[in-house]
């Protein structure tokens, strides 16, 4: 699957196979509490599956600065 | 993951409420809860005016969008602190928000207001020698100020979110500042007639929480931070939470909500201040010349000396 993450510059990779979302997190070193995924304008929670042939993006919840 | 009102799939989790919702009903939820947050912290009433200080960013549009549904009479403020590209982007950012609710938003550039010659924030920090954020975080409290009282706004309104209020909760424990921590709260009451009461409706959300009711809301924020964030202490007082809350759901807000009922009131009435006015501005404090006009002050004689150097 292609992964796009916002974090928030845009970096794009290739995960393989059907994933949780979670496992894909994991695998990316992302702290699930610190993003939010979003598959085609919809909001994922941790255990949903992310299809092979999909795109997902994974956009950084955590801001700067005072 | 079900939806706890409908079973539908759910599109938004919260491990320390043991919840999820659907998009709709995570709109319904959230919105409900700031309403709570409003009313059990008795922030602001529907008769009363509010500004809403706007950056730009998911948190401070999202808040503004809430308030607007749930009938509040709100003006948005967006400070122009003149730091590059940045703050062209966000300012767009605000205005184009602020026209799909057709709502008022007042714009104050700190370049035209205070400096001299389009000193902003960048070229403050350069004159002092010193950080950004210390000096845009002042430069930020005494704006807001300002435009509240000289607007006849009763209540200030800002983004802060859970995350923001337990790195702030961290950093002022990790060096005992006992003044800031009096002061750390989700209201804070007006202590002299030119301050407005201070309040943060979101401060029980998560930024999480905060991103995906605007995600889902469809707003336009700006996702690229603030240069001089980079680095910022803050950034790494949230992850060292997160990484807790991660193993131990609830972690942050028992740290907060902690602070505030049980430790705060015990700082609160050991460090009570008088306020005065300050002999050039006339805006409220501890000292004779208030921090601000210190400062800003400071920076444009370190800028006019250097100039004559060259
Ligand atoms: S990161 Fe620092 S300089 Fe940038 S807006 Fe925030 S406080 Fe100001
Ligand atoms: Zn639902
Ligand atoms: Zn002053």
């Amino acid at each position: 699957m292609r992964v796009v993450l916002r974090n928030p510059r845009r970096r794009e990779i290739q995960i393989a196979g059907n994933r949780q979302v979670l496992a894909i997190l994991e695998e990316l070193g992302l702290n699930p509490e610190t993003v939010v995924v979003v598959q085609g304008g919809a909001l994922l929670t941790r255990d949903a599956y992310v299809a092979d042939d999909s795109s997902i993006e994974v956009i950084s919840a955590i801001s700067g600065g005072m | 993951m079900r939806c706890l009102k409908c079973r539908d799939k759910a599109s938004v989790e919260m491990r320390r409420h043991n919840a999820a919702y659907c998009a709709p009903h995570y709109v319904d939820f959230f919105r409900s809860h700031v309403l709570r947050n409003i009313k059990s912290k008795k922030m602001f009433g529907h008769s009363e005016k509010i500004l809403v200080a706007v950056s730009g960013g998911k948190d401070s549009l999202g808040l503004w969008d809430v308030l607007t549904h749930l009938g509040y009479k709100t003006t948005g403020l967006y400070i122009d602190l003149g730091i590059g590209e940045y703050s062209v982007r966000s300012r767009e950012k605000s205005e184009a928000f602020a026209d799909s609710i057709g709502g008022k938003l007042v714009v104050k550039d700190v370049r035209e207001a205070y400096g001299e010659d389009e000193m902003g924030i960048t070229e403050l920090s350069k004159a002092l020698r010193r950080a950004p954020c210390s000096g845009c975080g002042l430069t930020k409290r005494y704006v807001t100020n300002q435009v509240a009282h000289e607007l006849g706004f009763d209540v200030l309104a800002t983004g802060h979110n859970l995350d923001d209020e337990t790195a702030t909760l961290m950093g002022n424990v990790l060096h005992w500042q006992m003044g800031y921590l009096a002061r750390q709260s989700p209201v804070l009451e007006s202590t002299h007639v030119r301050l407005a009461r201070k309040v943060k409706p979101l401060y029980t959300f998560t930024e999480r929480e905060s991103l995906s009711y605007v995600l889902i809301r469809g707003i336009d924020y700006i996702e690229e931070e603030c240069p001089n964030a980079h680095g910022a202490l803050s950034i790494l007082y949230k992850e060292a939470l997160n990484t807790i809350e991660n193993q131990s759901p609830g972690a942050k807000s028992s740290f907060l909500m902690g602070f505030l009922d049980r430790a705060k009131p015990l700082i609160e009435a050991a460090e009570d201040v008088e306020l005065a006015e300050c002999i050039q501005c006339g805006e409220p404090t501890t000292a004779e010349l208030c921090a601000f006009c210190r400062m800003w002050d400071r920076a444009k004689s370190a800028r006019r000396l250097n100039r004559g150097k060259i």
